[in-house]
């Protein structure tokens, strides 16, 4: 049942574009189109929980040396040689998937939500529902979770982007303020879902 | 010395970080909860700006072309750190409301982006104006938005009560003020600067 939560707090509740302000410039960036709102998702999906996993067993490292202040350092470059191995691999192995991911794959380095989950979770500072521990598994399953988040808000406000194409639009409002406010409104139903899990 | 001024109000007023060239805007809207932590926030990811962009600009003919990118991200973080440290020592309470999001300076798209197109080709001198320009820049927008929010959230700036609380719109404190507020401020600055 925990387990459950975890994946409820994470894609509706704490949001995290939506309501913890990371990985906005993908957000705002690939979301002209469904499809590739889809593909950056799946692509952040897998990155970002592969990356928690390792980023969790280094910090322990770290830990254990009382080098912590050599976190932010190492989870940076970290995860940047993550995403470089990922690229190759998924080429040899499933040119398919590579092919589906490969594109959105060198801009998830610079996406802000995969370091900052990193963080999070490896500080024991990410948001639990009531009566879950910190530990490396609900700290994956938080990972994955707010990847499904994260893909959630993107593909519906690629959705709504792709109605307000049609529209007339005021020319100072054209472009990015447009989108922020319709962020801010998809943001407003998502804060209906405060207080669901404590 | 005009090219300096020049270098040093492009990045305040022309290429403006957040409504010229959109960037940075994790940060923008996160930390904008009120006109001191959007200015701290701001600050901070100055003083980052400034220091990577005077050593990067020492290091542009060291550096293989091949491995700029982590070379100048290892350059960015250790920046990040410094300012990490410092903040928890001296002003802790700024760095518990910012927390998170001043490790997330490292993957700030402004300061990686300023490293590769300016500091990379420009001289040492003019490289640390560009940062003190962006920095400038980028903590004005963010002190701005942060005052709008904490006027129409709590009535206050800076602290300073302008308006009873209870007349204050809480929604414009929570997240989803920060992206209506943000929307507007950006749409006013492009009627403001296509007009001139």
């Amino acid at each position: 049942m925990i387990y459950f939560l975890i994946f409820i707090s994470a894609i509706f509740v704490n949001n995290i574009v939506l309501s913890q302000f990371l990985g906005i410039c993908p957000f705002l960036g690939v979301s002209k189109k469904i499809d590739t709102a889809l593909g950056m998702g799946a692509a952040v999906t897998f990155v970002l929980t592969l990356a928690t996993i390792v980023t969790y067993l280094l910090n322990m490292m770290l830990v254990a040396w009382h080098v912590e202040f050599l976190q932010t350092i190492l989870f940076i470059l970290v995860i940047a040689a993550l995403v470089q191995c990922i690229e190759i691999i998924l080429k040899k192995i499933s040119p398919s998937l590579y092919q589906a991911l490969g594109v959105f794959l060198p801009l998830i380095t610079t996406n802000c939500c995969l370091l900052g989950v990193a963080i999070l979770v490896a500080n024991g500072t990410n948001k639990l529902p009531m009566g879950a521990d910190h530990n490396m598994l609900t700290g994956t399953l938080f990972a994955f979770a707010t990847a499904l988040g994260f893909s959630l808000a993107l593909v519906l406000f690629a959705g709504i982007r792709e109605q307000l194409a049609m529209n007339k639009i005021p020319k100072a409002m054209q472009g990015t303020p447009i989108a922020l406010l319709t962020a801010g409104l998809l943001a407003m139903a998502f804060m209906g879902f405060s207080g669901v899990v404590g | 010395m005009n090219k300096g001024l020049k270098t040093l109000t492009n990045g305040i007023l022309t290429e403006n970080p957040t409504f010229g060239l959109v960037l940075g805007m994790c940060p923008t809207l996160a930390t904008t909860t009120s006109a001191v932590n959007g200015m701290s926030m701001g600050l901070a990811t100055m003083f980052v700006l400034i220091c990577s962009n005077v050593v990067i600009s020492m290091l542009k003919n060291l550096i293989p072309d091949k491995v700029r990118i982590p070379a100048f991200i290892v350059v960015i973080a250790t920046f990040v750190t410094m300012v990490q440290l410092a903040m928890q020592a001296y002003v802790p309470f700024i760095y518990a409301k910012l927390g998170l999001f001043i490790p997330l300076i490292v993957v700030n798209c402004i300061v990686l982006g300023r490293a590769e197109a300016f500091a990379a080709k420009n001289s040492v001198g003019l490289s640390a104006l560009d940062g003190l320009g962006m920095g400038l820049g980028f903590t004005l927008s963010l002190t701005v938005i942060g005052a709008i929010r904490e006027l129409l959230g709590t009535g206050c700036v800076f602290g300073a009560h302008i308006f009873p609380e209870n007349y204050g719109a809480l929604i414009f404190v929570l997240a989803p003020g920060a992206f209506i507020c943000l929307a507007y401020v950006m749409a006013l600055v492009h009627k403001l600067m296509k007009n001139n």
